[in-house]
């Protein structure tokens, strides 16, 4: 056991190694499921800028999971908490009728704040209790996902377009963008090619950049030493790292990539869902990064980019191909079998336990 | 200085269900609900739901933490169900066939859990908790695409109207409170059902039986600590998997006598919320994930389940908005979780910390 975790860890050497074969099914089974679209009149174009707005629309919930991952914490099962702190964000924007561009940059600046705050105090709970970090951020984030269905019915909105019609207080279940900042990265500098083919550049533009800078980070003498801190936390704390203090930011930048993430999340899709629909939004995103080659200490940004394409790549041509098929839905059984599989795949990898 | 240490971790360890206790001191009379009403909803409650928590204890036993893999006992109990209702058997045979149905898919199943989890060994918990949700998505297929159109269904009421897949809900008129009512006694007014109580006593019977044994001690041994165990010449990984497949075989027949009671099965989510909430009445009763015992089972589906019942009352009364407190209940199922999951990882380093430190001091 001691051997196989300490394996060398060469960059190229362990790319490969981490192609693992559930990867190589799924593209070959994405390949094929672009191949048969055709044939059972399935629009490529259509579903090509299906695939492409919602890697958009996902892919910074994915780049989430990574800081975590590098400093040893785990997989990001608590990202609601950066969720709720999005989805506060872009509920106070519209509460004060902001629009367009203006409206989503508000949303993001009041989100990140409180994503902070709830990322310091979920990185002591973390850092509580070392070993469990996966158990625990999955209640964490199950917790305030319920206490804020409790706040969404108290907090003092008034607008008439957010509250419900007859009593006036207490949020809507499902909000419209519409109106407000319905789209505004997907728009931005949108091509459109034909009448079906659409790339949404505004959102792959942000999504590159803040992917970049999460890259960037991690070239930061801070990022380095985070990384150490996950691959060898003795080794860190001989060369005088505060490991706790490392974990407890990596969270922070974790659960504010997850606001930030949401904002975006919401601006593409166009609603906002609160009370109980943010319950089990941590589990895609889980499950792409795992797709795109990622361990439960281990992620890169490249991870991050494949895994969110192949997973949303499944999600949108497998219901579409399959309901051609066999005319049944069975898009949703093959949803979770294969986000979950994936999941249960990573854990059960052996020599890649999380140092004891 | 031991003795000090003690008392803190016995504090520490009872906060759970002391917080519970004052909870219900405070919310009881806030709920205006009438004590005879309550005691009544807390014998049907107990019926329904200690066996299914009872069905934790075996793998906390093995060191296996909380086995959030029960909702494949739960799955197993269901399709049980489900096939006696398509036979057209009704009465205590039903019970009995569904149970003889339920118990080599839950063998099946928890040799299959068994077998993952030890392929993830000290993340058990979180490895069991994603085993259920895919077998979840495995549930779903079956019931949903082969019932009816691989499997034959010969009831088309129980089929959904495209002629093949099980229906979201079905009643189980034949079936409906069967083993509550074979034997019940009524004291002041409420009705107690002798033999469901009978069934469970005899399941803790068997858990306090079993510990005894040889396996029951070896998983003990297990529990402890794993390589030490592999050195006495314990088989570890044939333990384990025995330990998830009783606590399986339980919960399967749990989920049978918790759907007898309330009469209804809804196809795909009865089993859904079931490990959760056992396990948080578990850990309620203040069981923590190495520790769990009888006694914090029936005092944790006690405690849980009159916050249940109370808190919707309470939060009406104190808000104004029974919805406040549907959430609140949510709150706190998930929230104890939580909690009690947190103190219990932060007690367990504090632990290792003190005995590195007396190590240290030892060995200069």
């Amino acid at each position: 056991m001691k051997n196989e975790d300490r394996k060398p860890k060469g960059r190229v050497g362990e790319f490969i190694a981490n192609f693992g074969w559930p990867r190589i099914i799924i593209a070959i089974f994405l390949l094929l499921l672009f191949v048969i679209a055709p044939f059972i009149g399935i629009d490529i174009g259509t579903s090509l800028s299906d695939m492409l707005v919602r890697v958009g629309m996902n892919g910074i919930l994915v780049l989430a999971m990574v800081p975590m991952i590098q400093s040893g914490c785990g997989l990001n099962f608590g990202l609601p908490l950066g969720i709720i702190a999005g989805l506060v964000g872009a509920v106070t924007s519209m509460e004060q009728n902001w629009q367009g561009l203006f409206g989503f940059g508000m949303a993001l600046l009041l989100a990140i704040p409180l994503a902070v705050v709830l990322g310091i105090i979920y990185g002591y709970f973390i850092n509580m209790a070392k070993g469990d970090e996966m158990m625990i951020g999955t209640y964490v984030g199950f917790s305030i996902v319920a206490f804020m269905s409790m706040m969404w019915l108290r907090l003092p909105y008034k607008n008439p377009l957010l509250v419900w019609g007859f009593s006036g207080t207490g949020l809507r279940t499902t909000i419209s963008l519409n109106g407000f900042w319905m789209k505004v990265l997907d728009n931005f500098l949108a091509i459109r090619i034909g009448a079906h083919f659409f790339f949404p550049t505004g959102s792959f533009i942000f999504f590159a950049l803040c992917c970049v800078l999460v890259w960037a980070f991690f070239k930061t003498k801070t990022g380095i030493a985070m990384s150490a801190v996950g691959s060898n936390p003795q080794f860190a704390r001989a060369h005088g790292v505060s490991v706790d203090r490392m974990r407890i930011i990596s969270v922070v930048i974790s659960t504010v990539l997850g606001a930030v993430g949401m904002v975006v999340y919401e601006q593409s899709y166009g609603f906002i869902q609160l009370y109980m629909g943010p319950l089990y939004m941590a589990f895609p995103a889980v499950a792409a990064i795992l797709l795109g080659g990622a361990t439960i200490n281990s992620a890169t940004i490249s991870n991050v980019v494949i895994g969110t394409f192949l997973f949303q790549g499944i999600l949108t041509m497998t219901p579409s191909v399959i309901n051609g098929m066999l005319k049944t839905d069975m898009a949703e059984v093959i949803r979770i079998l294969v986000s979950n599989g994936m999941i249960l795949y990573a854990l059960t990898r052996k020599g890649k336990g999380m140092p004891k | 200085m031991k003795q000090k240490y003690s008392f803190k971790g016995a504090l520490i360890s009872n906060l759970v269900p002391i917080v519970f206790l004052a909870f219900a001191a405070f919310a009881v009379p806030m709920s205006g609900l009438s004590i005879q009403y309550l005691l009544e909803e807390m014998i049907t409650r107990l019926a329904r739901d200690s066996l299914l928590v009872l069905s934790l204890i075996i793998p906390v036993l093995a060191g296996m933490g909380l086995n959030f893999g029960m909702v494949l006992g739960a799955m197993a109990g269901q399709i049980g169900l489900v096939l006696v209702v398509d036979w057209g058997i009704g009465g205590m045979p039903a019970l009995l066939v569904a149970a003889l149905v339920g118990t080599p898919i839950s063998i099946g199943l928890g040799y299959f859990c068994g077998y993952i989890l030890n392929l993830a060994k000290g993340r058990e918990m979180v490895t069991s908790y994603i085993i259920g949700f895919f077998m979840n998505g495995a549930y779903q297929f079956l019931l949903l695409y082969c019932m009816g159109s691989i499997i034959p269904i010969s009831n088309p009421e129980l089929l959904l109207s495209r002629g093949y897949g099980i229906r979201n809900s079905m009643d189980l008129p034949n079936i409906r409170q069967v083993l509550d009512r074979l034997v019940s006694v009524n004291i002041f007014g409420m009705n107690i059902p002798i033999v469901t109580f009978a069934v469970i006593a005899a399941f803790c019977v068997f858990i306090v039986w079993f510990k005894g044994t040889k396996i029951g001690q070896d998983m003990r041994a297990v529990g402890r600590n794993r390589a030490v165990a592999n050195g006495a010449g314990i088989p570890v990984e044939k333990t384990r998997i025995m330990a998830i497949i009783i606590s399986t075989l339980i919960a399967c027949y749990g989920q049978i006598v918790s759907l007898q009671n309330l009469g209804t099965i809804n196809t795909y989510n009865s089993h859904e919320q079931v490990g959760i909430f056992s396990i948080a009445a578990l850990l309620v009763g203040g069981a923590t994930a190495e520790n769990a015992s009888i006694v914090n089972v029936f005092l944790g589906v006690f405690l849980f389940h009159l916050m249940f019942v109370v808190s919707p009352m309470a939060g009406k009364n104190l808000l104004g908005d029974a919805q406040l407190g549907e959430y609140f209940r949510v709150f706190v199922s998930y929230g104890i979780i939580a909690v009690s999951l947190l103190l219990h990882a932060w007690k367990k380093r504090h632990e290792m910390l003190e005995r590195r430190l007396l190590e240290n001091s030892v060995k200069e």
